[in-house]
């Protein structure tokens, strides 16, 4: 009996290659020939370039090139693509791979400079000198909403879009509302910060006219295309290989980086393989940040809290340039619902251009943003009736029985928004066991005995996961029968390698051990899209299976022929053919895979089976039937109609100190349902991911640009990543399944729930300790301190936890003035964006 | 300027190496570049993300953080060294894969090297005193949790392998 | 972030060294611990023409330990410092403020005496030897002298080491008997430099009651200084020292500057808060060592 391996906890492949050191990242590809690149990066956030001189660049020994835009021809001259266009993106602009004549943000590429090690490159890059005439950059979202300068000329008011969805007339049901609240809600930048940076390595055959890249991406095939469109090549000569790569967290999705280009690009004018990597303080400056947005609600709701009308405007901080397009801001508009179904919606958002690094998704890629607006006005709309923050949540949920639900919107697949399946009534119960909801007020009473402030934090989100519009799996039983899989999406620690070899196992009925799996390789796979968006399972996980599936119906039919018994009659058991009851019968799945190939020619005793002469043969059939093929191999895809969607609840207890106003978490939770499950292990690894990346941009992580446009924390000194000691210490999971109705497996994306509802959680739990509105997160123990001694005009926010003091009714106007945060004092850091007294 | 090398003799993971580098070359790229063991990451080069940490003369240093030239003479135990003689992986490498510990496992050389020196060291730590020791290292996919649980894993996997070796002797 | 080119001296005694830095001054560095040299190297923010490695002075690498103190050369590690049984019995706060310097693996590099040339307004040991009345032992092919704490930093990242000049040695003085004292900071991550921190020393006379009370910070101005709240406290019993007196005053003396962790206002605060959490502690393990000093004296008269 095979053992049973989707669903369990299995050790991962990767890992002994991995904890040994044989690891293998695109800086460790090279050799004594490999050439080295480093480039010339503005820095300065908005100016005219008038002149390059490379000369003294020359002088140095080593270097072997110093190449501006003036030396690139053809498509690689234009501008870098627009990946995803969009109707409303109707004032996209992107940059060059080296900058034309002018430059948009601190950090953008200006030349390139190859030579024979990164010191002498870096050497050489120094003494490019550039002639810049600086001008005046729009920093931050006010700055450039109020567009009396132009981050880019032809681009009135410095609007790249202006997107709206909506369904019934959101207006007018707020409106007619019994009751009605606004409020803005405001989230910084940060970044996904992968531990290894972006990397080339790139290798020009010209006897065969061939170029291999390495590339630390996760999507080799969108790279293979962009590369082959701009270099003027045939998709066919190019082969794009992802080494292991170490993180990514949709900074590597965006393709070409501008170093994707240049560098096969000087690979093939050289003639030498050239090698790119990129170092901590390039990619603080020239990869790609997320998340800020300013968002203003109006929601109007009855004595029950359940929401009538919804409308959100969003202002989009999207840096310089949109090469990605909208995907991030439409996934805060629409993601904003949640697991509730207001009676009218309409989320607008403006995407703004601002002299600052390009922002690209960042796991959860907006969602996070919309899920603060959602999460927060329902806190907003409890503290206002007086009810508890739950029993409203429970008043909108949709219920198990409305699924599907279609909502009118257009998601970010550019289909439908459709929920397939769900149970967030189950959800939320499952979170108040977990975190002790109900019992809450006795343990901050006890706290409160010793003089500690403690508070209690809940959000909901729901994710669309698995987006189109395919993946493919190719699956190949060797004459071994050893089995090896491919498919093209690629990996950054996720453990498709696992995973991926776990649902094939069951599948084929094979020993997991024997399965072998390749991702990311164009050699290997040639038709993928990427890895984003918590795809990776739903996509491959079952375009493998269905791939499995073709080679299992194969391999019994081969079987069948060479037993002579009725398909129906046999099973495959721990990588064996046989008779149903009769294990006496037994075909290795290896001889199957010979004898699925007719051969003329033995080239081992294995092979002998197969030839024409060795007498298993029908002779009214020819070798190959007509529409058939050779070998136990086949390929399958995987392409949903709709996206599937996971959906998840976090709460969490946080202590403030009344002293220091640290801010420390005692207890995280997480109730999860991302449908079926392959590797428990695997899924509750991203969850504590997630949430350490949710918890670092809920308290630690900024962007801090000046009003010079300069990234004044581009290091780890400054950019405060969480260490162990600061993350929750242990996270409480629960599961909850309720399984995907659009594919085989049953199974929802897991990888960026962790991260999505987190910032609304613990502000929800920090007001709900301090009795005082949060409003813009993240939120530092100094910002905590100024907030607290605000004068309180206001009267202080209400307990409407279970078992406390009864509720009060306050003055609606009272709770959106008490959002307003107003500086009292002179030294608040340039990027802060607090709104201004006159309001 | 020309660039200036030096000779330097180092012991890595026992295996002596002599060779001529630029003066300026920081001991990770030594190790990377000069003697091809690619096991040891750079992640940041300042300092801080802990991927680097390589022990030094038995002692976990920043490995970015270190010129080639200065450590002249002295013992160096990288990722690569770890591994036991016999291909067994070392306590810690193995708590690593039985706990989950790693994902994408760009960070984890460097925790690796760290951890094994902390329970040589401690050999039964707490829970919080193996989430201190590995309070200084950057991790972006594993959020910690695991990693803490890997320390007390590799402490008890030394132990239970301690114990079988002091069988073996007094049984022989 | 690669370094830039220099040129690089092994020097293999002390007196090799002073003729280089003699020979070289202002274009050169020396590279002791190097985990704040070399990052700036790597940003290319510093690009000193030699670098003089004095890593193979091992003669340089020893922690003395006697009754008046702890004398710490230049090439003794952070950790071997806060590790050596001597320096936590005689001057026990140095070790304490040692182990909130980074991580583990910078303090089994980075030098103690290498902090202090350094003079970064954010490390703890320039507090520290400032607090402790402490100085620097440089010497040149010139000759020796020796700078007290108050005269040794002179501005932020500046001290008062001329170019040709090496720090040899640093000299922390044991406290008095019957003293006590604590160190304390809060970072926004565990192991960054502080928001702010603070060394508090307090004597006790032989009748148990304050003598003096001093303070240095950490992170809140441009120098070290000691803030002498002696007047405010003077002949309090230990357990009636009125603790917020002491933070309010400590919070008057101070300018502290703000950043993009923390605003001037929450600097001073902290400082507050520390000075009543430090000098609470420090009074605790004066009373501790007073008894301790009085049992010893009994025993002595015996």
């Amino acid at each position: 009996m095979t053992t049973r391996s989707m669903g369990e906890p299995v050790k991962r492949v990767e890992d002994p290659r991995l904890v040994t050191g044989k690891g293998r990242y695109v800086d460790d590809i090279g050799d004594a020939r490999t050439l080295h690149a480093a480039f010339v990066r503005s820095p300065h956030a908005r100016a005219l370039i008038r002149d390059i001189d490379p000369f003294e660049a020359y002088e140095v020994e080593g270097v072997v090139g110093v190449f501006t835009w003036d030396d690139l021809e053809g498509a690689l001259a234009e501008p870098l693509p627009v990946l995803i266009p969009h109707p409303d993106l109707t004032h996209a602009r992107t940059g060059y791979p080296l900058a034309k004549d002018r430059v948009n943000h601190v950090g953008e590429p200006v030349a390139m400079v190859v030579a024979t090690d990164r010191y002498v490159a870096e050497d050489a890059a120094g003494l490019v000198r550039v002639d810049y005439d600086v001008l005046e950059p729009v920093v931050g979202i006010e700055k450039s909403a109020a567009a009396t300068l132009l981050v880019h000329d032809d681009v009135p008011g410095n609007v790249a879009a202006v997107s709206t969805q909506s369904y019934g007339d959101a207006a007018a049901a707020v409106a007619a509302a019994p009751h009605r609240l606004t409020f803005e809600w405001d989230i910084e930048r940060s970044a996904c910060m992968p531990m290894e940076g972006k990397g080339v390595h790139a290798k020009w055959d010209s006897d065969e006219e061939r170029l291999t890249l390495w590339t630390s991406t996760q999507t080799s095939t969108g790279v293979r295309g962009a590369v082959s469109a701009k270099l003027g090549l045939e998709l066919t000569q190019v082969d794009v290989i992802t080494p292991d790569v170490g993180g990514g967290f949709g900074v590597k999705i965006v393709h070409p980086w501008p170093e994707e280009l240049m560098v096969p690009w000087a690979a093939i004018r050289l003639n030498r393989p050239v090698k790119w990597t990129e170092d901590r303080r390039e990619h603080f400056v020239s990869s790609a940040h997320e998340r800020a947005q300013l968002l203003t609600v109006g929601v109007g709701f009855d004595d029950d809290g359940k929401v009538l009308g919804l409308e959100v405007d969003i202002l989009h901080d999207h840096g310089a340039y949109i090469p990605y397009g909208l995907i991030v801001p439409i996934n805060s508009s629409t993601q904003l619902l949640g697991p509730y179904h207001p009676g009218a919606y309409r989320v607008t958002f403006t995407s703004l251009y601002t002299n600052t690094v390009i922002v690209t998704p960042y796991r959860g890629a907006g969602r996070p943003q919309g899920v603060y607006a959602m999460e927060r006005t329902m806190d907003r709309i409890a503290q206002y009736l007086g009810k508890d923050r739950m029993a409203v949540r429970e008043a909108n949920f949709i219920q198990p029985d409305e699924f599907p639900v279609d909502f009118g919107l257009m998601f970010q697949d550019g289909r439908p928004l459709r929920y397939d399946s769900g149970n967030y009534p189950e959800m939320a119960e499952k979170l108040k066991s977990l975190i002790d909801w109900d019992d809450f007020e006795q343990t901050r009473a006890s706290a409160a005995a010793e003089g500690r402030k403690l508070g209690i934090g809940v959000g909901f989100y729901v994710e669309g996961t698995g987006p189109g519009p395919y993946e493919g799996g190719h699956v190949q039983v060797l004459t071994s029968g050893k089995v090896k899989v491919s498919t093209g999406l690629t990996s950054q620690g996720q453990g498709h390698q696992t995973a991926f070899a776990q649902v094939v196992a069951d599948e084929l009925g094979v020993p997991f051990e024997d399965v072998v799996v390749t991702t990311g390789d164009t050699r290997r796979f040639g038709y993928s899209v990427g890895t984003f968006a918590s795809r990776g399972a739903v996509m491959s996980g079952n375009a493998v299976a269905l791939a499995a599936r073709k080679v299992r119906e194969r391999a019994l039919a081969v079987a069948s022929d060479a037993l002579e018994v009725d398909v129906e009659d046999l099973e495959l058991v721990d990588g064996k053919v046989r008779v149903k009851g009769d294990p006496s019968s037994e075909i290795p799945l290896g001889t199957v895979a010979v004898l699925s190939n007719p051969l003329r020619y033995a080239f081992d005793e294995a092979s002998k089976a197969a030839t024409q002469f060795a007498g298993t043969t029908d002779f009214s059939k020819p070798p190959v039937e007509p529409g058939g093929k050779p070998g136990l191999d086949d390929s399958d895809y995987y392409s949903p109609a709709y996206s599937t969607f996971a959906a998840g609840a976090h709460a969490a207890i946080v202590e403030t100190d009344p002293e220091t106003a640290e801010i420390k978490i005692l207890k995280y939770a997480v109730v999860h349902d991302c449908g079926k499950i392959i590797n428990p292990r695997i899924v509750e690894g991203q969850i504590h991911g997630g949430v350490a990346q949710g918890v670092a941009g809920a308290l630690y992580e900024i962007m801090a640009y000046d009003e010079a446009g300069q990234l004044t924390n581009a290091s780890f000194m400054d950019f405060l990543m969480p260490y162990a000691s600061e993350v929750p210490h242990g996270i409480e999971i629960d599961h909850l399944e309720t399984p995907s109705t659009l594919n085989p497996l049953g199974v929802k994306g897991a990888g960026e729930a962790g991260v999505i509802p987190t910032s609304a959680v613990i502000a929800s739990a920090i007001e709900d300790a301090e009795r005082m509105p949060i409003v813009r997160m993240p939120i530092s123990p100094s910002e905590l301190f100024d907030l607290r001694r605000r004068p309180r005009e206001v009267e202080p926010l209400v307990n409407t936890m279970p078992g406390g003091a009864v509720a009060t009714w306050i003055d609606p106007r009272s709770v959106a003035d008490a959002t307003s945060q107003n500086p009292t004092t002179t030294d608040v850091p340039a990027n802060s964006r607090a709104k201004k007294e006159s309001e | 300027m020309s660039e200036q090398t030096a000779e330097v003799r180092l012991r890595v993971n026992g295996i002596p190496y002599l060779r001529e580098i630029p003066v300026r070359r920081t001991l990770c790229d030594v190790l990377r570049m000069d003697l091809e063991l690619t096991g040891t990451h750079v992640g940041c080069e300042h300092g801080v993300c802990g991927a680097c940490t390589i022990l030094l003369d038995g002692e976990p240093v920043r490995s970015c953080l270190l010129l080639g030239v200065t450590v002249d003479g002295h013992d160096i135990t990288t990722v690569e060294g770890l591994t036991e003689d016999d291909g067994r992986l070392s306590p810690v490498q193995q708590a690593f894969v039985d706990c989950h510990g790693l994902q994408c496992g760009f960070c984890t050389p460097g925790f690796l090297t760290t951890i094994s020196s902390f329970i040589e060291e401690n050999p039964e730590p707490t829970e919080e005193e193996a989430r201190e020791a590995v309070s200084g290292n950057l991790c972006r996919c594993t959020g910690y949790q695991n990693i803490v649980a890997s320390v007390l894993r590799a402490a008890e996997i030394a132990r239970e392998r301690s114990s079988e070796t002091t069988e073996e002797v007094s049984t022989r | 972030m690669k370094p830039p080119k220099f040129t690089y001296h092994a020097p293999r005694t002390v007196e090799e060294a002073l003729q280089l830095l003699a020979e070289h001054s202002t274009d050169a560095k020396i590279l002791a611990g190097g985990q704040s040299l070399l990052p700036v190297m790597a940003m290319r923010l510093a690009a000193p023409a030699h670098l003089i490695d004095i890593n193979r002075l091992e003669e340089l690498s020893g922690v003395e330990v006697d009754e008046d103190g702890v004398t710490v050369q230049a090439l003794a590690r952070h950790a071997h410092v806060e590790a050596h049984e001597g320096v936590r019995r005689r001057v026990p706060i140095l070790a304490e403020a040692l182990r909130w310097v980074a991580h583990p693996a910078i303090r089994n590099r980075g030098t103690t005496v290498g902090s202090l040339t350094h003079a970064d307004p954010s490390a703890e040991m320039p507090a520290m030897l400032a607090l402790l009345g402490g100085s620097v032992v440089a010497r040149s092919t010139e000759g020796e002298r020796v700078l007290p704490a108050e005269e040794f930093f002179v501005g932020p990242m500046e001290s008062a080491l001329r170019y040709d000049e090496l720090a040899l040695a640093a000299r922390f003085p044991a406290p008095p008997t019957r003293s006590g004292a604590c160190f304390d900071e809060i970072a926004r991550r565990h192991g960054d430099y502080a928001m702010c921190g603070t060394g508090t020393m307090v004597t006790l006379n032989d009748a148990g009651r304050v003598e003096s009370l001093t303070m240095s910070f950490v992170s809140v101005g441009d120098v070290p200084e000691v803030y002498d709240l002696s007047p405010l406290v003077a002949g309090a019993a230990a357990d009636e020292v009125d603790l917020t007196a002491v933070g309010e005053r400590a919070a008057e003396m101070i300018d502290p500057p703000a950043d993009l962790h923390a605003t001037a206002d929450f600097r001073r605060h902290l400082a507050t808060v520390l000075a009543r959490r430090t000098t609470r502690t420090a009074l605790g393990r004066a009373r501790r060592a007073a008894s301790g000093a009085q049992e010893l004296r009994d025993e002595e008269q015996v």
